[in-house]
């Protein structure tokens, strides 16, 4: 298989790129995949807790583009599958460590021995946002349902556009059916209406989210959350499988009917 | 249902649900984020329109203004045109 530098990206911050980052590269690993995440939020490193590897580490992103350690040496190893790496971002330098052109030939590299390479992008379109972007051949949009979010999000795809990612796909974090359902929060088509662009998947408001953050083992590894089986679906569409997209509010609807049919037949 | 929720709905049932109102201003702004994100576009609208007017009006070229403005719930294209005089269509295409 022809590996895929892919880079999550948003423009606005905590919309969820590095939750988004940490379920899709574990789903993908569970699917087998080799993959590698790398945090590219230089001042402002998350990625290690959310996976749970923040004890790990002993080099980062800057040590390894600047040669102070090999590209090897600075990947961390998960916990919990054989295929699965972490580069971290450095904590303490700047975000002009790191340029470009060092991030497209490390992603370079990397494709060699990964399927996947994901790209955690800060928030923002600086310096961090160019170096996220600089090594990537698609790109995936995370917004919440905010006017704040989707206007960001279609500045983003702009500048995407502009640097040459033209087959940018959207995900929709942190929807809530209840507030759709009641007119108080965009749903789906509004927004895929105004980005005009493809949807990629949809992500449910999750309390397990948080649970799985707390722990340190994202939400795809469990059975019961509605987040990480919609990250799960996700996974399978980056391969190139056809996932349908269930309408939002599936899981809730089955055991709405589920009632419905115990109270008729009563 | 709680004495608010049922207080909250009476009111709320005034005013469009509030998606509504976010899908709008969000088609609002970013027709002004999509237009100041590429200086380029409201100068190739200007030349184009410049060509096609040329073809029926006389007009100044330099002193064409065009501009994207709000107005209440929309936004407006505003073209101002000082006009020197009029051409026959048909005349000019022959002649030029
Ligand atoms: N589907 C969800 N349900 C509930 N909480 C969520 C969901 N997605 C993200 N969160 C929470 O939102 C917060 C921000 O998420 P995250 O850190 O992934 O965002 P980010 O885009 O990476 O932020 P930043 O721009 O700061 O890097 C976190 O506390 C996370 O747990
Ligand atoms: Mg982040």
């Amino acid at each position: 298989m022809k590996s895929r530098v892919i880079v999550i990206t948003s423009g606005k911050g905590g919309v969820g790129k590095t939750t988004t980052t940490a379920n899709l590269g574990t789903a993908l690993a569970m699917m087998g995949k080799k993959v590698i995440m790398i945090d590219t939020d230089i001042g402002l490193r998350n990625l290690d807790v959310v996976m749970g590897l923040e004890n790990r580490i002993v080099f980062d992103i800057v040590d390894a583009v600047n040669g102070h350690c090999k590209l090897k040496q600075a990947l961390i190893k998960d916990k919990r599958f054989d295929g699965l790496y972490l580069l971290p971002a450095a904590q303490t330098k700047d975000k002009t460590a790191v340029s470009p052109h060092q991030m497209k030939n490390m992603t370079n590299e990397l494709r060699k021995d990964f399927d996947f390479i994901l790209v955690d992008c800060p928030a923002g379109i600086e310096q961090g946002f160019k170096n996220a972007i600089a090594g990537a051949d698609k790109a995936v949009v995370v917004a919440t349902p905010e006017v704040s979010s989707v206007r960001d999000a279609d500045r983003i795809i702009g500048l995407l556009e502009a640097a040459g990612l033209t087959e940018t796909k959207l995900i929709i974090n942190r929807i809530r059916s209840k507030m759709v359902k009641r007119g108080d929060m965009m749903d789906i088509s509004d927004i895929i209406d105004i980005l005009a662009i493809e949807l990629l998947g949809v992500v449910p408001e999750d309390e397990a989210i948080v649970v799985s953050t707390n722990r340190g083992e994202p939400a795809v590894l469990e059975n019961v959350s509605r987040a990480g089986a919609a990250y799960r679906r996700i996974a399978r569409r980056l391969t190139g499988e056809e996932v349908p997209m269930y309408s939002l509010d599936d899981p809730e609807n089955i055991m709405d009917k589920f009632k419905k049919m115990l109270k008729l037949a009563r | 249902m709680s004495l608010l929720d049922v207080l909250s709905r009476i009111f709320s049932r005034e005013s469009a649900p509030s998606k509504d109102i976010a899908r709008e201003r969000l088609r609002l702004v970013l027709v002004h984020d999509r237009a100041s994100a590429s200086p380029e576009f409201l100068n190739s609208l200007k030349e184009d329109l410049i060509k096609v007017i040329r073809d029926y009006l006389d007009i100044d070229e330099e002193a064409l203004q065009v501009n994207l403005e709000n107005e209440d719930n929309s936004i407006a294209l505003i073209a101002n045109i000082p006009v020197r005089g009029f051409k026959r269509k048909g005349n000019e295409a022959v002649s030029s």
